[in-house]
């Protein structure tokens, strides 16, 4: 049976986009979608933190362990990250990393800062003078690292449930 | 006819490439994201284009239409989520006076970013922040990514650490599932993921940049007024809930805090207050959905340790 000229365009294309979508899902190479994070040496968040990992680095997935991701980084350095920090798409930090025409609304690629960003937040604030950030941005400061957590809770006599920390 | 032929014909009539096409069509709507469902409606309008059937300008209105078809919150970048949050939070922040108490909101931030660890989502763009409300209101609320605010009236239904961190952990929680997004109206997504898809790789400005930010006010709108008005739904509640019992059971912080808290919040909050008491599900009910998660209500123990520091740093005083 013959089939038509564009049905069979259409077939083609459909199939394309299913066996692209199935082999994405099997990808093993991420971005990192958090300002940064650090690479640890063990799955854990008590593992010590070496390198830190920026918004948009590309990493190599060797293996997962329950929330964890081991990685190779351009480099050749590896370590843990916990999967919340990353994305199957691909990250573009700037539109000028990428000559092609992107569509950073598709599911595999995203531009970064595009849509709500920064240019808005600044519009936001040209139109309400009124509503103050300042404290926002003293929050954003109020950080605690990996060791003082460690200590706060050892003080407080907190004992984890063994592998609790996701 | 013989079954032969019969099967024959049936053959030719389902030609392999038919099979082909119904399979990888199935797989495509399995594995249908926006994306995909992008690329369905490139297709369409292409073939409407190419048969005749549509005008190039009626082929790029579908383009365009379909591309914001299928966007949901979780289409929302972590970025977009930061960004979100930061305005969300700034609006509560102005409603409500911080707390300006450096050591408080120090030791706040060392339970509650220590807590966040142990939540399914402890890595978010900007990470988890908290900071004290001045307020005598029984209220927290959490922007989206992880700010989040507790009044001194909530801490004051915390008489424990563990009660407090069963506080933070229901504010986590609310995180974790991206309530605060869910809140923004469908209508409002659409309109700012058409004008994100008839825009590429150039940067917004002008008109565009009006629009974007018009669909983002209303957005912050949105949230704050689920937050502080008409409260999440019951069933967001109980999610945020069960993720509190989660994060403290593994963190090892005793989940009874949770329902030491609500019996004293009970004890506090005024039927017609504009707190908790309006948009949160009453404290007996959800003592009962913690019931069923983890037995009776069993007194909450303190190493003495635990409670020196928490009477000495939380800023109750």
């Amino acid at each position: 049976m013959k089939i038509k000229k564009p049905l069979s365009g259409l077939i083609s294309v459909i199939c394309l986009i299913a066996v692209s979508a199935w082999a994405a899902d099997g990808s093993k190479t991420m971005s990192v979608q958090v300002k940064t994070t650090p690479l640890r040496d063990t799955p854990s968040f008590v593992g010590k933190a070496g390198a830190t990992l920026s918004y948009g680095d590309r990493v190599e997935v060797m293996n997962t362990q329950g929330p964890w991701a081991k990685v190779n980084v351009p480099g050749g350095l590896t370590g843990w990250v916990h999967t919340s920090a990353l994305s199957s798409k691909r990250i573009v930090l700037k539109s000028g990393q990428e000559t092609a025409q992107t569509k950073a609304s598709g599911d595999e690629l995203a531009l970064a800062g595009k849509g709500f960003n920064s240019d808005v937040e600044g519009e936001f604030k040209k139109q309400h003078q009124n509503i103050n950030f300042s404290w926002i941005d003293k929050m954003e400061k109020m950080r605690v690292s990996s060791g003082e957590m460690q200590v706060f809770l050892k003080e407080g006599s907190v004992v984890p449930k063994e592998g609790g920390a996701r | 006819m013989s079954y032969r032929t019969i099967f024959n014909i049936q053959l030719s009539t389902f030609n392999f490439q038919y099979w082909i096409l119904g399979i990888c069509f199935l797989l495509a709507l399995e594995t249908a994201t926006p994306q995909i469902l992008d690329a369905l409606s490139d297709i369409g309008a292409e073939i409407g284009k190419q048969t005749g059937a549509l005008t190039p300008e009626q082929a790029g209105s579908i383009k365009k239409a379909g591309s914001a078809i299928g966007k949901t919150f979780e289409s929302i970048t972590p970025e977009q989520e930061y960004y979100i949050g930061r305005t969300v939070g700034a609006v509560i922040i102005n409603k409500y006076r911080a707390y300006d108490n450096e050591a408080a909101n120090h030791y706040l931030n060392l339970l509650g970013q220590s807590l966040a660890q142990f939540s399914d989502r402890p890595e978010t763009f900007g990470g988890y922040h908290f900071l004290l409300m001045d307020s005598n209101e029984i209220n927290a609320f959490s922007a989206p990514g992880g700010l989040i605010f507790i009044s001194r009236g909530m801490l004051s239904c915390c008489k424990n650490e563990d009660a407090l961190a069963a506080v933070l952990a229901h504010e986590i929680g609310h995180v974790e599932h991206q309530h605060g997004l869910q809140a923004i109206k469908k209508s409002r997504l659409n309109s700012a993921f058409t004008i994100l898809a008839t825009e590429s790789a150039k940067q917004f400005g002008g008109q565009d940049l009006k629009d974007l930010t018009t669909a983002f006010e209303g957005s912050i709108n949105d949230i704050t007024a689920t937050m502080m008005n008409s409260g999440y739904a019951r069933s967001c509640e109980k999610e945020a809930d069960k993720s509190a019992v989660e994060i403290m059971k593994r963190s090892g912080y005793d989940p009874n805090g949770l329902t030491a808290m609500l019996m004293e919040m009970k004890k506090r909050l005024k039927p017609d207050g504009l707190d908790f008491a309006k948009t949160h599900p009453s404290p007996d009910s959800r003592i009962a959905d913690i019931t069923q998660w983890i037995g009776p209500y069993q007194q909450v123990t303190m190493p003495i340790n635990r409670q020196v520091r928490f009477e000495r740093d939380a800023g109750k005083n």
